[in-house]
Parts: structure tokens; C-alpha cells; sequence
């Protein structure tokens, strides 16, 4: 684990958004000056991580593995994801928020189970391509949103699916859960689902009225 | 104290033992080394509050080097400690949790902080397994308000059955409970009769009163007062947002790293070396403990320091393990190990978890549903008549641990929902998970197990660590008391999941040993160098005071006799203040 490539890629420069950006708000309110200047400090990164797998810095996160699939093979799997979850009233497309990179990033890793993984996708994306070609002559990119359904109708359900298409159905089951993954824990995925924590508050209340109505309580239960 | 000691103290680990043991004795005057073998780590620069599982690789998911997330806050740990190998012996299965940082796990552990009640110190005396343990809950009752009262605990007083009310004022008030968490609890006492009250959490739920505690804690100690006071008033209260296994750069929870070593170290009186990997404690030729070889992880050289005393706190196992390296003519089966019994009765806490799908709650109006990330409401156990009139195929008890709810989505957030929508897929998904979001509970036994022969760890003959230091070999075995109270846990969950209308998600084993966690999967392993009254069939007194060696104590959960369900750290800290009070008097009497 030691001899681990360090920093190959710096694809995801994060900015800090830690107790420095929210914190002070409520920590002036306690006039806590100590922790206001660790929290003024904290902009300047971590000095101490080791920048190992076992120990990153986990203020300036980077991807120490090299991505493996091919732009065709994102081109394929980015269409895939936005059948899966396609732009609506309230949100974009998978895509758009990089599911497919994600997925990218999560079959290259260098873990046994994303390896696994990696072997299940990449082999469903030549099964889906072909299986396209069959039906339709054309890429799985290429096919209108008809066809496409009449595909992932057979293959979107393991339970359901024919006994040919029993493969298939594991790789549409894996993309589903690492398009959820890769889409719902974005900042769009996070406002499409209502999720509206993770901002410092300076009291905690119990639940509102209506949501406490909703599962058929009252105040006082 | 003595002309060749270079401190008066050397303390072995910085957790919540360590922590302890050093803050007590440096505000107390006395000159304390902690040699701590992970890395220096400081929650107020190093923690990613805010931070989106988006910004992370693999979204935040957990990998064999980071097991709880990326942003989870262990340095070098989880199952694996990078060139630091442990071995399980054929079928034991033993998961053993470090980390190697400054304060230890305290930096990343659930927070919830229970008092062992009358009945969990008299157990061999109720039911005749296990071994009753050499001190009371009278004699700790203070200790637990002490350090209740030093590290902000919240949470309420019911008077239950052996679930211990602390002194007036002691607890900070615990928080409103959520959604899932009142319609648990409405459920729970309309149809099954199980108690749902406040859970207690190592959390700032307001902030502390800095005036009164430090000068009802130290009354007569200005110092203590001061470092104390200080060490609180720079805490704030939690703001109900942020996940509390990152830690807490607001010193709102409970980190060794931001609530006993700063104090520690404003004394003047702590020394912490880190990157220091103890491999033995050295005596003299009387049989006394001179000081420690450690190895400087930076120079890989072994170096020695000397005090009067040496207080072992590198978590229950790894204090054995350097007992039990601590070879010489005098102590050919390692220190302190006359009894034969450093390594032996082990325990962990017997886990079992259910999670469950609840109609109720689908589609429920956005709000914050944060709160202290980690639970406001459990279950205590119940069932004590029934045990005693011998209606339960288990002994002992356990209490509940649920959550769920509206949290921030993570890597897996909508795994399994097939099972629920057929499938669905475009825009039908994207409705489903809008629905089905936030409908989901999960729900966690922890349960007493009883201390067996089958269940220690020796050293292992064959391998040592990359600083050259012989590891572990662990042996395990569970009695059917673990496994039929696992079993019955899972029941239980149903039960509840389904009084609420819900559907379990997984499955009801019928065999526990299908239900029960893998031996140290919970992370709360004790025992290894138990306590007693009779130095025959113990390893330390009440104080945490070798039998053999009466300048060597060790302040962690090895002294542990049995394992309540109670989660051991609270009582890790007040057993390790207890312990420290007894070692100064001890050394103003003269005789450490
Ligand atoms: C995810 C998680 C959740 C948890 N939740 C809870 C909970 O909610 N409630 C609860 O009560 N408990 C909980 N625990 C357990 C709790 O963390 C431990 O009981 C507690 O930290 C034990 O304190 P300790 O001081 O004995 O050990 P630690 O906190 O592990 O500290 C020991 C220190 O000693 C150092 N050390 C080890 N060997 C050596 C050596 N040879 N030389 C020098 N230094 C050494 C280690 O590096 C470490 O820093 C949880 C644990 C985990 C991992
Ligand atoms: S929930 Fe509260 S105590 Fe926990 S990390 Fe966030 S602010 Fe700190």
C-alpha cells in the first residue's frame, strides 16, 4: 500500500467550503475567537495528511488512479445514464452532473469489488451496443428514445428478465445504482430530493406540523 | 518523583483513555509523557465539515484503506493498519479496529456514551456467568458525573431499570427528536411496549456552563480551573449540521484531540510525542517498571524514556499486546501476566441490525432532518422480568440503536430500490426516488456479551510489524447467549418495522449465528487484562493497578470484566479518572 502512486491527477479541485465559509456566522454569535482563527486556517489545507491512501488530505481530495475507459465507452455509458435518469421539470440529465465520469472513476479503482465492477460494465456496454445492432443496426447512442426502452424493458429487472438477458440485467442493475449514486449525491441530486441540511442552524426544532401530519402524529406524540 | 525518572508519568496512547488519564494527572502537577503512535492530528485544521460526498473520490465511498468513507476521520486504520498485520486463528474471524492518530478513535466514534447501571457491575451475582466486577456503580457514580460533566454529554434522566439517572444539571438537554424517530417511539409504546427515550451523546446540544463545572470539578486547583474553563468556554455548541464521524472543528462533540489534550497541554505539565510505537515496558531487577522502549516511527530507531510510573491506555488490545511483549527473566510470560490471564476473556458487544421500509414516510415534506447526525431517541433494554423469570434463552440485555430518516444521500442511496419499484427506470425512477427517499429506518442491536475461555489473543509466533514488534493472534468463540439474543434482536426489528406498516428489507435468520456481527465488528473490544479482587484470577485491582507490577496501571477497556450493553467509553473514561486519583494519592502517600 505504501508504493502507491501519490497524486496523478488532480481532476477534482475542490474548494473549501469547510467551518470557514459556514461556521462564523454562528460561532460569532458565541464569540468564540479560538476557533474562528483554526477555521481562518483551515483555507490553507491540510499540512499534516500524509497524502497516502490511508491517510489523504481530505480538504483537497484527488483521484490517485489513472481512468480507464474509452471515450467510446463513455459515449455509450453517458447514454445509458440519461435513460436511466433523464432530464425532467426539476432536474437535468445524469450526464450532466458527470455520472458517466463518476462510473469511470469508480470501475478504474484499484479495489477487487470496483474491479468486478469494472468487468460487469465494460462488458455490458459491448453487450448493449450489440444488442442495439441486432434489434435497431445502430449504437445504443444512436437509437431513438423508443428503441431504447424496448431494450432496457427487458434487462431493467433481474426477477422479470427472460433467462437470456439474465446477464444484462445484473449490468442495468449495477449502472442504476452507480447512476443514482453518482447523481444523488450532487448538489442538483441533493435539491431534486428536497434534502435541505447541511447548513448550520443556531437551534434545533422539532419537526414541523405538516410533516409530523404527514405520518400521522400530532405535536406532542 | 524519583532522581533517575525523567517524568513522573509515561502515558501509553491518546484516546479516550490516554486523554484522560493525562489530563487529570497534568492539572494535578504532575510532569506526564504520552507517547502516541500515530501521526499528530488536529480536527481544527484537518476536518471537512461541509464538504459533499460530490467532491470526494467514489463520491465518499468506503474503500478497504478508508472503511467508513473518505471523509471519515481515521488516519492510517480501520480493519487494516498499514504494515501492522493481525491474525485470526482457524474460524475466530476477529475484525480489529485501530487508527493511528492523535486521539485515537475518539476523533471518528459514534459518540454515544451510556452509564453501566447497578445491575452491570454485579452480573455473576444475578445470574452466576461471567465474574462480578471488583467495584461498584456507587463507587463509580461520581466519576461518571465528573466526566459527563467535563466532556458534555446530552440526554435525559427516566429512572429505568438499571439505566442510571445522572446528578441534577449533569446533562446538557438532548434534542428534539425527528419524524421516524417519534412515530418509532409512538409505535413502540401504543403496540410492543418497548421503552423509547433520549439517547446520550458526547454532543454540545447547548454549550457548557464554563463557570460552574471547572470550579465544581477542581475546586481547589486554580490551575485545573483555568485550562479547564478555557478548554470550554472555546467549544461551541453544536450546530446541527455536519457529520460527526469527520469530527468536529467547532469542538462541539467529544474528541480527545479537542476536549482533553488541549487542557492537558495548557498546563505546561504534558509532553506528547507522536509517531512513538511502544514495543515493551522495562523494569528493574526489583520487578518495578522503569520506563518504555518505543520505536520513533520517523527515525526508525528504538529509543527509551523513564518515569515512576507507566500507565498503559493503547486500547484494550494493544495494551496486551505489549504486556504480553514485555518479556524478561523475572516475567518470562510477559508482565503483569503471573495469573496466566493477560489476553484471556475478550469481549465485544453483540450486534444484529434490520433495516426496514416505511410507507408513512414516503413523500414526507422537506425539512432538516440533521439534527446531531447521530441518533436523539433509543431503545434501553426492557426485558429484564423476563430474564429473571427465565422466559428468554439469553442472559443478558441489549438496547436498541435506530436511524434513518431524510439524510444526506451517499454512495448506495438508492442500491435495492428495484425491489420496491419493479425496476422503473427515466423519469419513473427519478419520482421514485423522490418518494421512496427518506422512507428507509434501520435498526441496530448492541448486546452484553458474557466473557468465555474460547474468546483471547496471544502473540502471534509467527509475524511481527514493519517496526519489527510481535502482533496478535486472536481466538473466538460465541456461547449461545450472543447468538439467541442476536436472533431475538432481529425479531425485535421485525416487530417493529412492522407494527409501523413497514416492510423488512433483508433477512429474519432463523439461526443467530446468521444474525450475530463478526467477533469485534462493533468496535467496542475489552477486557484482556480483567480486574478482580484476588490477584490469582485477575491481572489489575479496582484501580487499573497491575497485581505484580505497582507502578504500572492500565487505564483502558483491557480492565473491563464483562461488556453491558452499555457502549464501553464513557466508562472507559470515568474507570481511567477513578484509576488517576488513586495513583496520586498513592504517590503523595510514597509508596509509587
Ligand atoms: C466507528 C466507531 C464508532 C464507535 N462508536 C462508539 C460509541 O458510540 N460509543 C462508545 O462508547 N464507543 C464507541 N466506539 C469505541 C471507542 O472508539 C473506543 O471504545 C475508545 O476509543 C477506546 O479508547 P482507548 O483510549 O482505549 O483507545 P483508542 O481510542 O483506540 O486510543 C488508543 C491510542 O493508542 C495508540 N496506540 C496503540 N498502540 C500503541 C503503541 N504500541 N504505542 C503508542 N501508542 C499506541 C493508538 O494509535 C491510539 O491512538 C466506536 C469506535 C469506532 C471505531
Ligand atoms: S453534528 Fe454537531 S457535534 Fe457533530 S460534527 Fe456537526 S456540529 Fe459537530
Amino acid at each position: 500500500m505504501d508504493e502507491w502512486p501519490r497524486r496523478m491527477d488532480r481532476r477534482t479541485a475542490v474548494k473549501l467550503i469547510t467551518a470557514a465559509a459556514a461556521a462564523p456566522a454562528v460561532l460569532g454569535a458565541c464569540g468564540t475567537g479560538a476557533t474562528e482563527s483554526a477555521a481562518s486556517r483551515s483555507r490553507s489545507g491540510n499540512p499534516l495528511a500524509a497524502g497516502t491512501p490511508s491517510d489523504p488530505n481530505l480538504l483537497e481530495p484527488v483521484v490517485p488512479w489513472d481512468l480507464t475507459l474509452s471515450e467510446d465507452e463513455l459515449a455509450t455509458l453517458a447514454s445509458l445514464c440519461d435513460t436511466i435518469i433523464p432530464a425532467d421539470d426539476r432536474s437535468p440529465a445524469a450526464s450532466a452532473v458527470g455520472a458517466h465520469e463518476f462510473i469511470d472513476e469508480w470501475v478504474s479503482a484499484p479495489y477487487d469489488a470496483m474491479r468486478e465492477d469494472g468487468v460487469l460494465v465494460r462488458g455490458g456496454l459491448v453487450w448493449l451496443d450489440e444488442e442495439s445492432e441486432r434489434r435497431f443496426g445502430a449504437r445504443f447512442r444512436e437509437l431513438s428514445g423508443e428503441s431504447r426502452t424496448e431494450i432496457c424493458d427487458d434487462i431493467c429487472y433481474a426477477p422479470d428478465a427472460a433467462p437470456e438477458f439474465q446477464a444484462a440485467a445484473r449490468f442495468f442493475d449495477k449502472v442504476r445504482d452507480l447512476t443514482a449514486t453518482a447523481f444523488y449525491t450532487t448538489r442538483v441530486g441533493l435539491d431534486d430530493l428536497g434534502y435541505v441540511g447541511n447548513v448550520p442552524l443556531a437551534s434545533w426544532d422539532p419537526p414541523p406540523e405538516a410533516a409530523l401530519r404527514h405520518a400521522g402524529l400530532k405535536p406532542g406524540d | 518523583m524519583s532522581a533517575r525518572s525523567d517524568y513522573d508519568v509515561i502515558v501509553v496512547g491518546s484516546g479516550a483513555a490516554g486523554g484522560m488519564s493525562a489530563l487529570v494527572l497534568a492539572v494535578h502537577g504532575l510532569k506526564v509523557l504520552m507517547l502516541e503512535a500515530g501521526r499528530n492530528y488536529d480536527p481544527l485544521v484537518e476536518t471537512p465539515m461541509f464538504q459533499l460526498p460530490s467532491e470526494a473520490p467514489l463520491r465518499g465511498a468506503g474503500t478497504p484503506e478508508k472503511p467508513f468513507g473518505f471523509y471519515d476521520a481515521t488516519v492510517d486504520g480501520g480493519w487494516q493498519v498499514p504494515g501492522e498485520p493481525y491474525a485470526s486463528a482457524d474460524g475466530a474471524g476477529f475484525m480489529w479496529w485501530r487508527a493511528r492518530m492523535l486521539g485515537g478513535r475518539t476523533n471518528h466514534w459514534g459518540r454515544i456514551s451510556l452509564r453501566m447501571g447497578e445491575y452491570d457491575f454485579r452480573p455473576y451475582s444475578r445470574d452466576g456467568l461471567g465474574f462480578d466486577w471488583p467495584l461498584t456503580y456507587d463507587d463509580l457514580a461520581p466519576y461518571y458525573d465528573r466526566t459527563e460533566a467535563l466532556i458534555g454529554v446530552y440526554g435525559s434522566n427516566e429512572g429505568l431499570e438499571n439505566t442510571p439517572s445522572s446528578s441534577p444539571d449533569v446533562l446538557l438537554p438532548p434534542p428534539a427528536p425527528r419524524v421516524h424517530e417519534l412515530l418509532t417511539r409512538k409505535t413502540c409504546a401504543d403496540q410492543l411496549d418497548i421503552p423509547v427515550i433520549p439517547a446520550h451523546l458526547a454532543i454540545l446540544s447547548t454549550r457548557q456552563d464554563a463557570e460552574r463545572w471547572p470550579a465544581e470539578l477542581f475546586p481547589d486547583n486554580p490551575l485545573a480551573r483555568r485550562v479547564v474553563g478555557q478548554s470550554m468556554r472555546s467549544r461551541a455548541a453544536c450546530f446541527w449540521a455536519t457529520p460527526c464521524g469527520r469530527g468536529c472543528s467547532i469542538r462541539a462533540n467529544f474528541q480527545s484531540t479537542t476536549v482533553l489534550l488541549p487542557p492537558a497541554l495548557a498546563t505546561g505539565n504534558l509532553e506528547v510525542r507522536t509517531d512513538a510505537m511502544v514495543r515493551e515496558v522495562t523494569v528493574d531487577s526489583s520487578g518495578r517498571a522503569t520506563g518504555v522502549h518505543y520505536v520513533d516511527k520517523t527515525t526508525r530507531l528504538d529509543e527509551h524514556a523513564s518515569a515512576s510510573v507507566v500507565i498503559l491506555a493503547a486500547s484494550a488490545c494493544e495494551s496486551v499486546r505489549i504486556l504480553l511483549n514485555s518479556k524478561s527473566g523475572a516475567f518470562p510470560q510477559g508482565l503483569a501476566n503471573g495469573s496466566g490471564l493477560v489476553g484471556k476473556y475478550l469481549m465485544d458487544t453483540v450486534g444484529a441490525s434490520l433495516g426496514g421500509q416505511i410507507p408513512v414516510l414516503e413523500g414526507m415534506p422537506p425539512h432538516n432532518q440533521d439534527g446531531a447526525s447521530a441518533m436523539h431517541l433509543y431503545m434501553p433494554w426492557w426485558l429484564y422480568g423476563q430474564q429473571a423469570a427465565g422466559r428468554l434463552d439469553f442472559a443478558r440485555g441489549y438496547h436498541i440503536e435506530f436511524g434513518g430518516g431524510r439524510r444526506m444521500p451517499g454512495p448506495g442511496v438508492f442500491s435495492g430500490l428495484e425491489q420496491f419499484t419493479g425496476g422503473v427506470y427515466g423519469r419513473r425512477f427519478k419520482e421514485a426516488a423522490r418518494r421512496y427517499y427518506g422512507s428507509f429506518l434501520y435498526f441496530d442491536g448492541r448486546g452484553e456479551m458474557i466473557p468465555n475461555e474460547d474468546c483471547y489473543c496471544e502473540i502471534d509466533p509467527e509475524r511481527v510489524d514493519r517496526w519489527g514488534i510481535p502482533t496478535l493472534k486472536f481466538h473466538w468463540k460465541w456461547s449461545k447467549h450472543e447468538l439467541n439474543q442476536a436472533r431475538h434482536m432481529q425479531r425485535t426489528f421485525r416487530d417493529i418495522i412492522e407494527a409501523m406498516g413497514g416492510r423488512v428489507m433483508g433477512t429474519v435468520h432463523e439461526d443467530g449465528a446468521d444474525s450475530i456481527a463478526r467477533p469485534g465488528e462493533i468496535i467496542h473490544e475489552v477486557g484482556g487484562a480483567i480486574m478482580g479482587d484476588d490477584p490469582d484470577r485477575s491481572v489489575l485491582n479496582q484501580y487499573c493497578q497491575s497485581w505484580e507490577v505497582p507502578n504500572l496501571f492500565v487505564t483502558d477497556g483491557a480492565g473491563f470484566v464483562s461488556n453491558a450493553d452499555k457502549n464501553p467509553t464513557l466508562s472507559i473514561m470515568a474507570i481511567a479518572w477513578r484509576a488517576c486519583d488513586y495513583l496520586m494519592d498513592r504517590m503523595r502517600g510514597g509508596a509509587l
